[in-house]
C-alpha cells in the first residue's frame, strides 16, 4: 500500500472511530457508558506514557501513582467545594513537578534499574494513599466526589459527563499530536534511539528526559482528576502496581510510539475484558496468551502489526524480485 | 589571534591504562589536520576528551581562547563545534530530511518557540541544500536506515555540517566506504573547508585519504605524540615507520 493509500485508509478508520465514539452512548446501558468513560480516562494516562516510554525511550512503572495523585488531588479539593477546573490544573501540574523530580534518576540509571526505581516509586505513593488517614481516609477512600457544571450545565448524568470527557481526551490527544510533530517530538525520538549521538547535535537530553518524564506524568495526573468524578469514589486499590503494569500493557499492546498505540491498547485493556466476560476466567488466559504471541512476532505492537502487514509490497507470483534488465522487469517498471 | 582549539598537557587514564599521556597541539582557523595512529593510540579518548564526552584527568582544551574542559556535549555543540563518530551514528527510523533538521533544530530559537513554533523549526531549506550538497537528493524522503552504507555515512556526515559548525572532529569518515563515495566525500569536505573557512581534525586510517585531506597530520602512538608536520615529512619519520611497521 502505498503512503497516500495508507493515509486515506487511516482516515477511514478515524472516522468511524469517532462516529461510533459519539453515538455509542446512546446505544449503551449505564454499565456500559461507564465503561466507555473508563476507556476514555485511560486512554489519557496510557498517551501519557506513550509520551515518556514510547517517543522519549524512557521506561516508566509509575504512572498509576499519577493517576492516583491527580484522582486524590481532584477528590480531596473537589469534596471541599474547590471548583473542578482548579483542582484539575492543580493535579496536572502537581504531577508535572513530581514527574520531573522522578525523571532524575532517569538520568543516571536506564532499562530495567529504570522500571525499578520507578516501580519503588509507585509502591511508595500506594502506601501513602492507604496508611495517611489523616489526609486520604485510607482504605475507607474519599466518597460523593462531585461532577462539574460546564457554564452551567450539569455533567452529573452518565451520558454528558461521558461527552466531557470525551472532549477532554480530543483536546489532549490534538496538543500531544502537536507535540509529537515538533521539534520537542523530534528530539524526544533522538534521546530514545542514540542519545549519545543526540548529545552531540546540541540536544540537550537532560532537560528533554525530564521534560518527558514531566509531561507523561501530567498527562496521568489529568486523567486521574477525571477518574475521581467519573467513579465518584476514590481509594488506594486502583492505583497500585497492578494499574501501572496494565498502562504499560495498553502502550506496548498497542504500539508504543505510536500516537494511536494507546487507544487501542486501551481498547484491548478496558473495553476487551466486558466484551469478552462470556469466556469469563478463560479471558485473562487468553489475553495472557495473546500479549506472549504479540511480543514474540510483533514487539512493535498491534500498531507495529498493522504498520506492517500494510507496507509489506504486494504479493506477486515470483517470490524474488525479477532481475533488472530482464522481461519481467522491463514490463514492472512500465 | 588565538588557535580555534589548543589542546594542553591532556591526559585520560582508565584504572592503570593510561590512553592519552600529556598530549598538546593546536588548531588554526582554516585548517584542515588529521590525526593518524595504530590501533589504540588513544585518538577517539582523544576526541571524546575534547568533546566532553569523556572528563580529561588532566590538561585543558581552549576553544577560541576560552578554556571549555568538561563542557557537556551539547553545551559545545551550540558553541558551534560538531562531531561525527568512529561508528555510523543516524537516526534509522527518521526519514534523510528529518535527521538533518534534528542536527540543526537545537540551534534555532529557544525550547518553547521548539514547542510552538514551526515543526521543521525553519530548516527545510537549509536541509535540501545540505541534501543537494551531499547529491542525497534522490532519497531525501527515505527512511535513514534503508540507504546503502556508503550514504549513511554520507548522511552521517552532513549531519555534521548542519548547524554551521566553526570546528568539526570527524572519526574516521572514510571507513567502510568504497572509492568512488570517498572522493565524493573527500571534494564535499575540501568545498566546505574551502567555501565556509571551517576547520576540521580529522581521525582516519586511510593514509591516501588522509594524506590528500589534510595539511598538517599529528601522530599518536601509545596516547602521545610522537610527531607532527606536513604529510609529507610525517611520511617519512622514522619514528612513525617504527610506530606503524615495528614491533
Amino acid at each position: 500500500m502505498t503512503p497516500s493509500q495508507k493515509k486515506v485508509l487511516a482516515a477511514a478508520v478515524l472516522v468511524a472511530a469517532a462516529v461510533f465514539l459519539l453515538v455509542a452512548p446512546h446505544l449503551l446501558r449505564p454499565y456500559g457508558i461507564f465503561i466507555l468513560s473508563t476507556w476514555v480516562v485511560m486512554t489519557i494516562a496510557a498517551i501519557g506514557l506513550n509520551l515518556t516510554l514510547g517517543y522519549a525511550g524512557q521506561v516508566s512503572l509509575a504512572q498509576a501513582a499519577f493517576v492516583g495523585i491527580g484522582a486524590y488531588i481532584a477528590a480531596y479539593l473537589t469534596t471541599r467545594g474547590w471548583p473542578f477546573w482548579s483542582t484539575y490544573i492543580l493535579a496536572g501540574s502537581s504531577c508535572f513537578v513530581v514527574g520531573w523530580a522522578l525523571g532524575y534518576p532517569a538520568l543516571r540509571v536506564q532499562h530495567h534499574y529504570l522500571a525499578f526505581v520507578t516501580l519503588a516509586f509507585n509502591t511508595l505513593v500506594y502506601l501513602i494513599f492507604r496508611n495517611e488517614e489523616w489526609l486520604t481516609r485510607g482504605i475507607y477512600g474519599i466518597m460523593n466526589i462531585p461532577r462539574p457544571e460546564v457554564l452551567g450545565w450539569s455533567m452529573a448524568r452518565p451520558i454528558p459527563f461521558y461527552y466531557f470527557l470525551l472532549a477532554h481526551l480530543v483536546l489532549i490527544s490534538w496538543a500531544t499530536w502537536g507535540l509529537i510533530r515538533s521539534p520537542w517530538g523530534r528530539a524526544f525520538i533522538a534521546v530514545r534511539e542514540n542519545p549519545i549521538r543526540a548529545l552531540s547535535l546540541g540536544i540537550d537530553t537532560r532537560r528533554y528526559t525530564l521534560m518527558a518524564f514531566a509531561l507523561g506524568a501530567g498527562l496521568g495526573g489529568l486523567s486521574g482528576a477525571l477518574y475521581a468524578p467519573l467513579t465518584q469514589f476514590v481509594d488506594p486499590t486502583p492505583f497500585a502496581l497492578g494499574l501501572s503494569l496494565n498502562l504499560l500493557l495498553m502502550v506496548i499492546v498497542g504500539g508504543s510510539g505510536y500516537f494511536f498505540g494507546p487507544f487501542l491498547g486501551a481498547v484491548v485493556a478496558v473495553l476487551l475484558p466486558e466484551w469478552l466476560r462470556f469466556a469469563q476466567g478463560y479471558y485473562l488466559m487468553g489475553y495472557a496468551a495473546l500479549v506472549m504471541l504479540l511480543m514474540a512476532f510483533c514487539p512493535t505492537g498491534l500498531l507495529g502489526f498493522v504498520d506492517r502487514v500494510l507496507t509489506s509490497k504486494p504479493k506477486t507470483t515470483s517470490a524474488t524480485p525479477p532481475l533488472a534488465g530482464t522481461p519481467a522487469a522491463q514490463k514492472a517498471a512500465g | 589571534m588565538s588557535p580555534v582549539l589548543e589542546v594542553r598537557n591532556l591526559r585520560k587514564t582508565f584504572g592503570g591504562i593510561v590512553a592519552v599521556d600529556d598530549v598538546s597541539f593546536d588548531v588554526h582557523e582554516g585548517e584542515i589536520l588529521g590525526i593518524i595512529g595504530p590501533n589504540g593510540s588513544g585518538k577517539s579518548t582523544l576526541f571524546n576528551c575534547i568533546l566532553g564526552q569523556l572528563q580529561p584527568t588532566a590538561g585543558e582544551v581552549f576553544l577560541h581562547g576560552q578554556s571549555v574542559t568538561g563542557t557537556r556535549p551539547c553545551d559545545l555543540n551550540r558553541l558551534g563545534v560538531s562531531r561525527t563518530f568512529q561508528l555510523l551514528q543516524i537516526f534509522p527510523q527518521l526519514t534523510v530530511r528529518e535527521n538533518l533538521i534534528l542536527a540543526g533544530q537545537e540551534h534555532q530559537g529557544t525550547m518553547l518557540s521548539r514547542l510552538f513554533g514551526r515543526r521543521d523549526a525553519g530548516l527545510t531549506g537549509a536541509a535540501n541544500q545540505m541534501i543537494e550538497f551531499f547529491r542525497l537528493g534522490h532519497l531525501a524522503d527515505e527512511k535513514a536506515g534503508g540507504l546503502s552504507y556508503g550514504q549513511q555515512k554520507l548522511l552521517d556526515a552532513a549531519m555534521a555540517f548542519m548547524a554551521g559548525p566553526r570546528l568539526v572532529l570527524l572519526d574516521e569518515p572514510a571507513g567502510g566506504v568504497n572509492l568512488t563515495m570517498l572522493q565524493s566525500l573527500r571534494e564535499r569536505l575540501k568545498a566546505i573547508n574551502s567555501e565556509q573557512r571551517a576547520t576540521f581534525v580529522v581521525i582516519e586510517h586511510n593514509m591516501e585519504f588522509v594524506m590528500a585531506l589534510c595539511s598538517r597530520i599529528v601522530v599518536l602512538a601509545e596516547g602521545r605524540v610522537i610527531a607532527q608536520g606536513n604529510p609529507a615529512d610525517v611520511r617519512r619519520d622514522p619514528k612513525v615507520i617504527e610506530a606503524y611497521l615495528g614491533h
